[in-house]
């Protein structure tokens, strides 16, 4: 039985390390997928992310979509790591590593993950301005629960 | 019921406190029963609050619908729509 491996850290992460971890003494995998976000600045006008979290829950609600993610297609292993703390423009906020035999499965295992992970996990954004103003919470997107969607009315 | 009350982003910043413990009434059944309560207790709540339908609720670190009952929950969080990821 396959089980997730989820973290929700302030520190950094090493994308490298992760991948050695699932990959490590085994023949099985064929197909290694990842993701991983990052701050943007958008257009300049952003000094940083402050990502806020619910402590707990979060890791919660990252494992149940990376069992889902592992049972749905068959994974070998799924890696999920969320920063929280103030981010600046370049530096990452999430990673995704899922493996499987073959490369379809682990691309919708890492795809499945991050849909689910932006509208369902309890994690929030509110911005930092360059001009020294809070900014304000960063706004949901339709655009996230159709890609969400997809794969519900799959 | 006695319930620990937690809040997150602008839920939280409206509301001016991270949690609260709360004794609710017996008339206060399901999530949205809840938030239509806390609406009634002062305007940081009620600024908090004011587009209920937006606002995601979840029981004992789970999310649940506006129309499921609360009964039993030690723990309710309070938040805005997810921005992570």
């Amino acid at each position: 039985m396959t089980t997730p491996t989820i973290r929700v850290q302030r520190e950094n992460f090493d994308l490298q390390t992760e991948i050695d971890r699932l990959t490590a003494g085994r023949a099985d995998i064929g197909a290694v997928v990842t993701f991983t976000g990052l701050c943007r600045d958008e257009g300049g006008s952003l000094t940083a992310l402050e990502l806020e979290h619910y402590p707990g829950m979060a890791e919660a609600e990252m494992r149940r979509i990376g069992e889902e993610a592992i049972s749905r297609f068959s994974l070998l292993g799924l890696t999920a790591v969320h920063r929280y703390g103030k981010i600046a423009p370049g530096e990452t906020i999430v990673m995704v590593v899922a493996s499987a035999p073959h490369r379809q499965a682990a691309f919708d295992g890492a795809s499945f993950v991050m849909d689910f992970l932006k509208t369902a996990a309890p994690f929030w954004k509110k911005e930092h301005l360059q001009d020294g103003s809070a900014g304000g919470w960063v706004s949901a997107k339709d655009a996230d629960d159709r890609a969400r969607d997809k794969w519900i009315t799959r | 019921m006695k319930v620990k009350l937690v809040y997150f982003a602008w839920v939280r910043e409206r509301i001016d406190k991270p949690e609260e413990d709360l004794d609710l009434p017996d008339s206060v059944v399901t999530a949205g029963d809840l938030l239509q309560h806390l609406k009634t207790l002062g305007d940081g709540y009620e600024a908090a609050l004011q587009y209920p339908e937006v606002i995601r609720v979840a029981v004992n670190q789970e999310h649940v619908d506006h129309d499921e009952p609360i009964a039993g929950a030690r723990e309710i969080g309070i938040f805005p729509p997810m921005t992570g990821g």
